[in-house]
């Protein structure tokens, strides 16, 4: 094998045998690695329907970065894709066809309410909006905004994340028996790594 | 807003009444002769129909700039046509009852308003007569009323405070 | 591609109503006309729609509202024979909002609230519009700084506009860098409009009576990096897409339409100005001060989703020039006019003056009132004419307010665009259409 020149001698790494054996190898209890992959590859539906949409797409765009999460495939099937954001106001017609992408996403699947059209139907009261997508979807993240920046969508998405890791988002659904329902307006966002 | 001085609702036959808003030519047919205005209009050099919409006057506490030999009714269809040539912008306001909302469709003359009438129908109830698919376009198609309509309200919910007290 | 120039007489050419033929007919030879609910019955079918073809391939795909084409929530009922698409059906409303219903229930102040969200990628239009049919009614004047000011912002909103339309057109195609990139310029200019309205988006800047805050110290210097920063940019966009034989395939020759059945279909915009006819509302019908700037109106040869492509990076650099010769012309004054009755008094006047709280009073809770009539008022938005029609009944809040969404009538182009076309041309074609549906479907 190979030996790297490294200052300081010789890596310990290059060890074979068993003698390298605490430096090559990672070890941790099954959920936390699989809760730690969950979280770290949580991959998006495209379900960008009004302006929060451009806003999304801004935040997966470079300047605002979602690929250092590891989520910048937005996945088109619903079948291959984790979260569902749902940007934008939800229209009388549009309804059904949210809840069926909803029920074709696999388990286990999460959803953002990105803006307030999407969390509580925003300023538009009227016939033609529901009023807040956890009408239709159990929701486990509303971020407000209208649009929410991109720093406020990656606050939701953060949260969410933390709330994977360790599992609190687990125990709040299965409290409720619907979304978890964390409402970012009230952490601030120095307390959503506490969660 | 250009204009010229041409007012040649006058000399249209049979004559049409017309109005001026804010320098803007506004012309008043009825409905029997609706389309043959919009047909006049069009030969004149009017080639495109930029907006078709209605006005539901049922709340309004009263026009005042509708000429004399007009009368007044619930609905009102309002189509806005641009001269390129020219640079000249005419409206043309059409009078239809409550009772029966039917307009002839300006599909014919510019198939353009296709889209337009079908959202003029969806939302208001206005039915025009030839245009080839008079269906919602905005709302389910299952939907059961018109909801731009004065008499149907807003359709808003009661909004529930979380810290009110109850 | 040419460009004419902005003087003198318009070269519109005189075109003949009935040589629009194609988009005339009545049999629906590219529009399909069938119910939205039947439809699930007729995608079941294993062969033909009854139309007396018995083993043909024609079969209807449905194509929406959810898909990966970034175009919003847009269904296409697709009648297709193999590959080529036959007839289509676009079916809107699933964005919905009843935003003319929910105009009629806010006063004018808060009007523009409402209009903006509708074309949510130039939102400032949307204002202006409303704004422009508001003030006609009213029958004030709006000072000059605020005229420049509201100038300087549309044409920045021009500019983000249509690279947020290089970004998306460039990914339906293929070309995922071109997404990256054209969101790059465009956070740069939002940038300013975080400094100058507070908002990144759906502003509500510009109000009745003038623009809602001034311009703030050093947005010459701001304005000028915009200038020196996104010219270059736009080059390296040439580089990658322009003179690339994909990009040429994909887009040459696909979703072609000549000036007649444009203006038959009322379509305006670039898609009216790709076809070759030369119109543009900013400078033949100039609104705010746009006789007083220089610019050129961009206009295509061919018609196809080519040239619409290149009319919109044309216009990026023309919007520049207007911003630069807006920087250097600014007037100075007040960015809202002074009648008491419409603008809400500076904050510090409240504490001052009795009369100033009441105005502010009246203005924030009931609205000032508007006197009866009808107005409609066109701006060029980066889609085409965007009006706004309004009815007043002399209250506080509008009788009828009616917004003539450019994306909504351009749609209607879309059946005649894709007839007998492949269906991965569909992808290029919708998005060089560049419908918003916030403005479709208000």
């Amino acid at each position: 094998m190979a030996r790297v020149p490294v200052l300081g001698g010789m890596p310990q790494v290059f060890q074979e045998g068993l003698e390298g054996l605490e430096h090559n190898f990672v070890t941790g209890r099954v959920e936390d690695l699989v809760k730690w992959s969950r979280a770290r590859s949580c991959w998006p539906a495209t379900f960008g329907l009004a302006c929060c949409a451009i806003e999304m797409m801004a935040t997966g765009a470079a300047h605002y970065d979602l690929a250092r999460y590891g989520m910048e495939v937005f996945r088109a099937s619903p079948r291959q894709a984790d979260l569902m954001i749902v940007a934008g106001r939800v229209s009388q017609k549009m309804a059904p066809v949210l809840r069926q992408i909803y029920d074709q996403m696999m388990e286990p699947k999460w959803v953002i309410s990105m803006g307030v059209c999407a969390s509580s139907g925003g300023m538009f009261n009227n016939y033609a909006i529901v009023q807040g997508v956890d009408q239709i979807v159990p929701v486990d993240v509303y971020a407000p905004g209208c649009p929410p920046g991109p720093e406020t969508l990656m606050h939701a998405i953060l949260t969410l994340h933390e709330s994977i890791r360790n599992g609190e988002i687990m125990r709040r659904r299965s409290t409720t028996g619907q979304g978890a329902a964390i409402d970012l307006a009230e952490f601030p966002s120095d307390q959503a790594e506490a969660l | 807003m250009t204009s010229t001085e041409v007012d040649f609702g006058a000399d249209m036959v049979p004559p049409v009444p017309t109005t001026k808003t804010f320098e803007q030519l506004v012309l008043h047919p009825d409905r029997a002769t609706y389309t043959q205005v919009i047909s006049a209009l069009r030969d004149r050099g009017y080639i495109t129909a930029t907006d078709l919409t209605v006005v539901d006057y049922l709340n309004h506490p009263g026009r005042s700039d509708l000429p004399e030999p007009v009368q007044p009714e619930r609905f009102e269809v309002v189509v806005s046509l641009f001269d390129h040539i020219r640079r000249h912008r005419v409206r043309i306001r059409v009078q239809v009852p409550a009772g029966d909302p039917i307009v002839a469709s300006l599909y014919d003359l510019y198939p353009g308003t296709e889209a337009m009438e079908r959202e003029a129908w969806d939302l208001f109830g206005v039915v025009f007569e030839g245009h080839p698919d008079l269906t919602r376009i905005l709302l389910p198609e299952d939907w059961v009323g018109h909801p731009l309509r004065k008499d149907e309200g807003i359709g808003s919910i009661p909004v529930q405070f979380k810290q009110a007290p109850k | 591609m040419t460009v004419s120039s902005d003087e003198s007489t318009t070269s519109v050419t005189r075109v003949s109503p009935d040589s629009a033929e194609r988009v005339r007919r009545r049999d629906g030879s590219a529009i399909l006309r069938i119910p939205d609910i039947d439809t699930v019955e007729a995608v079941s079918l294993p062969t033909g729609l009854g139309t007396g073809h018995q083993d043909d391939e024609r079969m209807i795909l449905n194509m929406g509202p959810s898909h990966p084409s970034t175009h919003g929530v847009l269904r296409l009922l697709l009648e297709m024979e193999g590959e080529t698409v036959l007839r289509s059906k676009p079916v809107i409303g699933y964005l919905h909002t009843g935003m003319e219903k929910t105009g009629e229930n806010l006063t004018y102040l808060q009007g523009p609230t409402n209009v903006t969200r509708m074309d949510y990628a130039s939102p400032l239009f949307s204002e202006l519009a409303f704004s422009l049919a508001t003030e006609r009614l009213l029958g004030i004047e709006v000072p000059p700084r605020a005229i420049w000011i509201r100038m300087l912002m549309c044409e920045l909103n021009r500019i983000s506009s249509h690279l947020l339309f290089q970004a998306t057109n460039g990914m339906d195609l293929g070309a995922v860098s071109m997404m990256i990139y054209g969101w790059r310029e465009r956070e740069e200019v939002l940038r300013f409009f975080e400094t100058v309205t507070g908002l990144r988006m759906n502003h509500n800047y510009i109000r009745p009576g003038g623009v809602a805050a001034d311009l703030h110290s050093g947005w010459q210097r701001d304005v000028r990096s915009l200038i020196d920063l996104i010219p270059p940019r736009l080059d390296e966009y040439e580089i990658l897409l322009n003179d690339q034989p994909i990009f040429q395939q994909r887009l040459q020759g696909v979703g072609v339409l000549n000036p007649e059945e444009a203006l038959a279909l009322s379509a305006t915009g670039p898609i009216l100005r790709a076809t070759g006819y030369d119109w543009d509302l900013r400078r033949d019908e100039p609104y705010l001060d746009y006789e007083k700037v220089e610019f050129d109106v961009v206009i295509g040869t061919s018609g196809d989703a080519f040239d619409r492509f290149a009319v919109r990076l044309e216009e990026i650099r023309q919007s520049l020039r207007i911003v630069e010769q807006v920087l250097d012309l600014m007037p100075e004054g007040d960015y809202r006019t002074q009648d008491k009755k419409v603008t809400p008094p500076p904050r510090g006047r409240i504490d001052e003056s009795m009369e100033a709280l009441i105005h502010h009073f009246k203005i924030f809770t009931e609205g000032f009132h508007v006197p009866t009539g009808e107005a409609y008022e066109a701006v060029e938005s980066p889609r085409g004419e965007l009006g706004c029609y309004l009815v007043s009944d002399g209250g506080p809040k509008p009788y009828r307010m009616h917004i003539r969404g450019p994306s909504f009538i351009n749609l209607q182009t879309l059946p005649h665009l894709m007839h007998d076309r492949l269906i991965a041309d569909a992808v290029a074609i919708i998005s060089s259409v560049d419908p918003i549906m916030g403005e479709v479907d208000r």
